[in-house]
């Protein structure tokens, strides 16, 4: 019974990390770019529902109904007139623009909203129900559909539409597919804002979950990290399986050996198979 | 006469210091197929990638169907009608045989039309149905080709682009796709530009015919009466 209490716990809280790798997975994959301020979008995203679903009155899930299309087009500005310039001149200084970025917007939101710790509480956040012997929080079944959702969503725009198929055509090459009619500058932004969006969606995430600082920026992207090498660059389902083995690892080893088990896979991933789970060999 | 699809006036292409194409002008009627031959760096790539978009001239203008397109980038070239099949193919790997294809259906007055697009190169090609769903990146060369070839249909193109395109493959695959362009060409009035190493092979196919070499063009005239001397003298820069 023990054993399958630690796996519905890993694999609920698997799902969070999944959705932080998300946002990196996808820029890592189309734009060939290391977005160094992922974390940092995650805290933003957090802040944006904590300070409106107070506001308005509403269950923070609804929040995502304006952070997640604010947060796209913030992240669609950002590379098309920033980021993509700096592409311009190579990866590097596109790298440090990133890492800039983080710097500036960790500190406007110390400035904002304080080094005081922050949480996004919900009508059922400490709830929980039995069903099978087990012990399930109400808030983790939360997180888990919210997101599957998201990333089932990510998944079928990217295999079912006209700009998803263009996105997954420039990642694989940018030459042909502007020959076939895609502006690549605009598929860039665009995934840089799908993935501000998806950054919007874990923010709330980790913000119900767990308590968060404008400084947690740092940490998120530790995580997202982790879970990207392990999932294999540029994968959707790959991020899913390595969130979900990066649950289980917490899970299994608890607040002392939760890291260390991560960190001992990602080793193994990375000597076994560098290219990661479900990634595609370069 | 009528204005040519497709006219290259007095095009420059630098590679920062080094000339690419020093002059070059060509004109393609509706409906012919015209080649372009050279030896290897003789510019002829260098001029295709420039008309479709993917390089910027330093001088001259590019006029299609009446309009300037000169400098104008690729994904508007490939919107107007314009499109280049680029040597190697390039086609998407990592997505299916049917994603590639559609692909090239994605200018937005192009996807009305995408499955009857789509239909047609079935037809043209019944081999790729029988492999839609399979990775692109698996399939064989000439296949591959066919590919790309398929993709360049999607938006029923006035002018379709070939550069080398038997570049690789077996003698019996160049033969099915050269008559595949050429019925191409014969129903859906197609203008083509061939880029070809192979003179016999482009002047067989043609109507009319540019030498290059060294980043000019050389020598033009009727396929038909090309004189073999004056050719190779033109072709090897002699």
């Amino acid at each position: 019974m023990y054993i399958a209490q630690v796996i519905t716990n890993g694999i609920l809280l698997g799902s969070v990390y999944a959705l932080l790798g998300l946002g990196m997975t996808l820029i890592f994959g189309i734009v060939k770019q290391t977005n160094l301020a992922h974390g940092v979008f995650i805290v933003l995203g957090a802040y944006l529902s904590s300070v409106l679903a107070p506001v308005l009155g509403i269950d923070p899930i609804f929040t995502l109904f304006l952070t997640v299309p604010l947060m796209f087009l913030f992240g669609f500005v950002l590379q098309y007139f920033l980021i993509g310039k700096a592409m311009q001149k190579g990866n590097e200084p596109a790298l440090l623009v990133t890492f800039g970025l983080s710097i500036i917007l960790q500190d406007a939101m110390l400035l904002i909203f304080t080094a005081d710790a922050q949480h996004i509480t919900a009508a059922y956040s400490v709830a929980n129900f039995d069903i099978f012997g087990l012990k399930v929080s109400v808030l983790n079944v939360v997180l888990f559909c919210i997101s599957l959702v998201t990333i089932g969503a990510l998944w079928l725009f990217l295999n079912r539409t006209y700009i998803g198929r263009a996105i997954r055509a420039t990642s694989d090459n940018p030459e042909a597919a502007s020959l076939a009619g895609v502006s690549v500058k605009k598929i860039y932004a665009i995934a840089m804002g799908i993935a501000m969006a998806s950054a919007a969606v874990a923010g709330l995430c980790v913000g119900m979950k767990w308590t968060f600082y404008a400084s947690s920026g740092g940490s998120y992207l530790l995580i997202a990290f982790v879970v990207v090498v392990i999932g294999g660059l540029g994968s959707v389902p790959g991020t899913l399986i390595a969130g979900l083995l990066f649950g289980l690892a917490q899970v299994i080893g608890g607040a002392n050996y939760g890291l260390l088990i991560s960190y001992v896979i990602l080793l193994i991933v990375l000597v076994v198979k560098p290219q990661g789970i479900l990634g595609k060999k370069v | 006469m009528s204005e040519p699809v497709l006219r290259v006036e007095d095009l420059r292409v630098n590679y920062d210091d080094f000339i690419a194409v020093e002059t070059a002008s060509l004109s393609i009627e509706e409906g012919k197929i015209v080649s372009v031959v050279g030896l290897n760096g003789a510019g002829k790539s260098t001029l295709m990638n420039t008309i479709a978009g993917l390089n910027k001239p330093k001088s001259g203008k590019v006029f299609f169907m009446g309009k300037d397109i000169t400098g104008l980038p690729a994904e508007k070239i490939a919107a107007c009608g314009l499109s280049l099949v680029p040597q190697g193919g390039s086609i998407f790997n990592s997505m299916s045989v049917q994603d590639n294809l559609l692909m090239g259906a994605y200018p937005r007055n192009a996807r009305p039309h995408a499955k009857d697009a789509l239909h047609h190169v079935y037809d043209l090609f019944p081999v790729l149905e029988e492999k839609k769903k399979s990775p692109a990146g698996t399939l064989s060369g000439g296949q591959r080709q066919m590919v790309a070839i398929g993709r360049a249909l999607m938006t029923k193109p006035a002018c379709l682009i070939f550069d080398e395109i038997s570049l690789g493959l077996a003698p019996a695959v160049i033969k099915d796709i050269y008559r595949r362009i050429i019925e191409i060409n014969a129903t859906h009035h197609t203008s083509i530009l061939l880029i070809e190493q192979d003179t016999q092979r482009a002047l067989k196919a043609s109507e009319s015919f540019y030498v290059m070499f060294k980043g000019r063009v050389v020598m033009s005239g009727k396929s038909s009466e090309a004189d073999p001397e004056e050719l190779k003298r033109a072709y090897f820069g002699m």
